[in-house]
């Protein structure tokens, strides 16, 4: 353009004019953004990463707040309301005190298999027809799932022989839902027949004056026949009865306090171990950086489990502590070789130079220059950890050498869970959600830290 | 290469006695008394037991001799709890069941990685890309453990479809046993070589030789099979050591879900019941085969690219 103009000729004298003082050409037209400014403003911009963050925010506040909200104690164990799903029906009626049945004079059913009185969760009462054939008696047996072609019975009662009447009461463990009870005839050396009665049976949730009272349920005394309402469980309870949210939000601190915690004092560890070494360099160099070699040597999940019996877990002691410690002693390693890298590289740039050659000491080297430009890589490599935590604790929880109970936690939730997985399977569901997602979290939120902050590890995706 | 060989075998065999050495260090500061549940009534049958077991000399360093000395000979001890049972038999007998479920895993684990990964960096942000990188998400994201669940739970719904025993739900012995284990324990590393695999294989596609290799008119299959994989599968190779440490020690969950007698299964009874020289013995064994497992991996590194110059 501008030989152009000169080739054409049309310059003025004017456009040599100096240029208007007051805008001074030194200022920087836009506001300077510092490292973490703009490792924040990338952040920001990474949509998984910034939903990962809030998803890490809101466990930390269900972890922090959550127990002060939800009230609930996660050890009470609530035994009208075992093993219940989430928003399960919590009705009750209240009914008299349980009295034994007297069947002198009630008669016997003479059209199939009947209930004599309400069924209800106190007890359930059956007669049936005389079946032809069962002369040794008959044998009573429920089940939670329907009978089927394969004649499915479930679980054997009881047994009435030849002579007895024709009654059976069923008081075992009864809960508020549908049973197929069946009646089958025995022949005379009490063998069964194929001939058998069946009843679909909904059981109706009862609890005594008394009982609500206990339980906190009602103030006073309330008539027999009225409705109230349990306890609720919005996630449902346990095999104890104990409540689910209330579990999950207490092992959430012990999953998250192991998770979090481990790593900030083992990288703490690492960066001090890799720090020196990268420094000093030589002989102590080459002694840390073997001694870290022969540690990463070690089976890892066999040396947590031998460590953790080796600090041992005293009577009533949750056994959190030796897990940290032993996930202390074995991980600084990793941490310690990255930080020494990152400072060797660091070691020989000018401005630590310079700030020698200004008389700087080696510890204000290390405090000033070195620590602060491996930081991002520093918190790339926390975030990282704290899934892994998290998986160890389940996973060790899980085999039953983690955290002792009653002390909740994730991974042993899932044990307990995973025994009545096909009958509750929401006792497994739900620890093992808030472990996938609170991995899945903090996994995208690394990828989306590592993006932020370190240009050259920045992912090809 | 020979050389390189030797110095890493040496380094390997002080890695042993480093892990020998915190085994025996940290088993000796367990709470309790390894003779406490037993029958050591009177103290003269305790005084016999603790002669047999060599409990009554110093600890260190007349019992920590003993010990590296019983190792070195490959002498593994007696079980605690198990009268006359040699822990040498215990890994006999059950390492076998654990290495070849690991093998399989490992197999399983390398190549669904590498295919996969493959697949995703061929279609990449394409329908299989996304639809496999949110599974290998999902494959890091879930404990092994719900895994192993959901796979015991499918196998009882496959039996149940059929009407028969199309794979048994638990247990060894044949091959139908294996496979659905195998696969749950492998998942978590496929997943890992899967995202490996993928990023290697960006970085190739673009490279000069396979833009020469299309300019000469080769074959799309050929590139891919010949230039693409041959060279993206490289980093895989490197960590397969520390993967198959992984699944090893990994094997426990699946061994205990699926009622596997494997040496990882036999390792948590024996912790539960304070089997002092089972422990030990399994682990040091374990570490043992481990820094094996890397040195291997490290020579085979060596031997497939010539690039790498072992020294």
């Amino acid at each position: 353009m501008a030989e152009s103009t000169i080739a054409t000729g049309s310059v003025k004298a004017s456009d040599f004019a100096p240029l208007a003082a007051g805008r001074s050409a030194e200022t920087i037209s836009r506001p300077s953004l510092s490292y973490w400014q703009d490792a924040w403003r990338r952040l920001k911009d990474n949509r998984r990463a910034l939903i990962s963050l809030y998803i890490v925010v809101g466990l930390l506040l269900l972890t922090l707040v959550g127990p002060f909200i939800w009230t609930m104690d996660p050890a009470l164990q609530d035994l009208d309301q075992v093993s219940q799903p989430p928003f399960a029906d919590r009705s009750a009626t209240i009914a008299a005190p349980y009295s034994s049945w007297d069947t002198s004079d009630v008669a016997p059913s003479a059209d199939g298999l009947a209930v004599i009185e309400p069924p209800t969760s106190q007890s359930v009462r059956l007669s049936w027809e005389s079946i032809p054939g069962s002369s040794g008696g008959y044998r009573i047996y429920r089940n939670i799932f329907p009978i089927g072609p394969e004649r499915a019975l479930g679980l054997p009662l009881g047994d009435v022989f030849g002579g007895a009447p024709r009654f059976f009461e069923d008081r075992l463990d009864l809960e508020p839902r549908t049973y197929y009870y069946s009646v089958v005839a025995l022949d005379e050396n009490q063998r069964e027949t194929t001939a058998f009665l069946q009843r679909t049976i909904d059981v109706r949730r009862v609890i005594t004056a008394k009982e609500a009272i206990d339980k906190g349920l009602a103030e006073d005394t309330l008539p027999v026949g009225a409705e109230l309402r349990l306890t609720a469980h919005p996630l449902g309870t346990d095999y104890l009865g104990r409540d689910l949210l209330a579990r999950l939000m207490h092992g959430a601190r012990t999953s998250l306090f192991i998770g979090i915690f481990a790593p900030i004092l083992y990288v703490l560890i690492g960066i001090s171990v890799g720090s020196i070494a990268g420094f000093a360099g030589g002989r102590l160099d080459q002694l840390l950086m073997r001694f870290a070699d022969f540690v990463v040597a070690l089976p890892f999940l066999l040396f947590m489990i031998v460590f953790k019996i080796a600090f041992g877990i005293g009577p009533g002691e949750s056994g959190i502590f030796p897990m940290l410690i032993a996930m202390v002693i074995l991980l600084w390693p990793a941490t310690a070789r990255l930080v020494r890298g990152q400072i060797l590289s660091i070691k020989n740039q000018g401005y630590v130079e310079a700030s020698k050659l200004l008389g700087a000491s080696s510890g204000y080297l290390i405090g000033r220059h070195m620590i602060p430009n491996t930081l991002g890589v520093i918190l790339v490599t926390l975030t990282f950890a704290v899934p892994s935590a998290i998986f160890t604790e389940a996973f060790l929880s899980f085999i039953g050498m983690g955290v002792a109970p009653p002390t909740p936690s994730w991974g042993s939730m899932c044990n307990e869970g995973l025994k009545t997985m096909l009958t509750t399977p929401h006792e497994l569901i739900f620890p093992a959600l808030f472990i996938s997602i609170t991995v899945l979290a903090f996994n995208l939120l690394g990828d989306g830290l590592r993006d932020a902050l370190d240009a050259r590890m920045r992912s090809r995706e | 290469m020979w050389a390189y060989t030797g110095k890493r075998l040496l380094q390997g065999v002080l890695t042993v006695w480093f892990i020998a050495t915190a085994t025996f260090i940290a088993m000796h500061n367990v709470p309790g008394d390894p003779l406490m549940n037993d029958k050591a009534v009177s103290t003269a049958i305790r005084a016999n037991l603790e002669a047999k077991y060599g409990l009554d000399r110093a600890v260190f360093p007349d019992q920590y001799l003993i010990y590296l000395g019983n190792m070195v000979r490959g002498d593994f001890g007696i079980s605690f709890t198990q009268q006359n049972r040699l822990v040498n038999d215990i890994i006999r007998e059950h390492f076998p069941v654990s290495a070849t479920l690991g093998i399989l895993a490992v197999l399983f684990a390398a190549l669904g990685g590498i295919l996969w990964g493959a697949l995703t960096a061929l279609y990449r942000n394409r329908l299989p890309d996304i639809v496999i990188m949110f599974l290998v998400i999902l494959g890091i994201s879930v404990p092994s453990f719900v895994f192993a669940a959901l796979g015991q739970l499918g196998l009882v719904q496959l039996n149940g479809l059929f009407g028969r025993q199309v794979l048994p739900v638990a247990g060894w012995g044949s091959v139908g046993h294996m496979l659905v284990p195998s696969l749950v324990l492998g998942l978590s590393t496929m997943a890992f070589l899967t995202r490996l695999m993928r990023s290697s294989m960006l970085e190739i596609v673009n490279a000069d030789f396979i833009r020469t290799a299309n300019a000469k008119g080769l074959p799309p299959t050929r590139i891919f099979l010949k230039h693409q994989l041959r060279n993206a599968i490289l980093p895989v190779i490197t960590v397969l050591g520390p993967a198959i440490a992984a699944i090893t020690t990994g094997g426990f969950v699946v061994e205990l879900v699926f009622a596997i007698p494997g040496l990882g299964r036999y390792f948590v009874e024996a912790v539960q019941q304070l089997d002092y020289t089972v422990i030990m013995g399994t682990t040091v064994f374990y570490g043992a085969f481990l820094v094996l497992m890397v040195i291997v991996v490290d020579l085979i590194y060596g031997f497939i690219d010539p690039r790498v110059r072992l020294e």
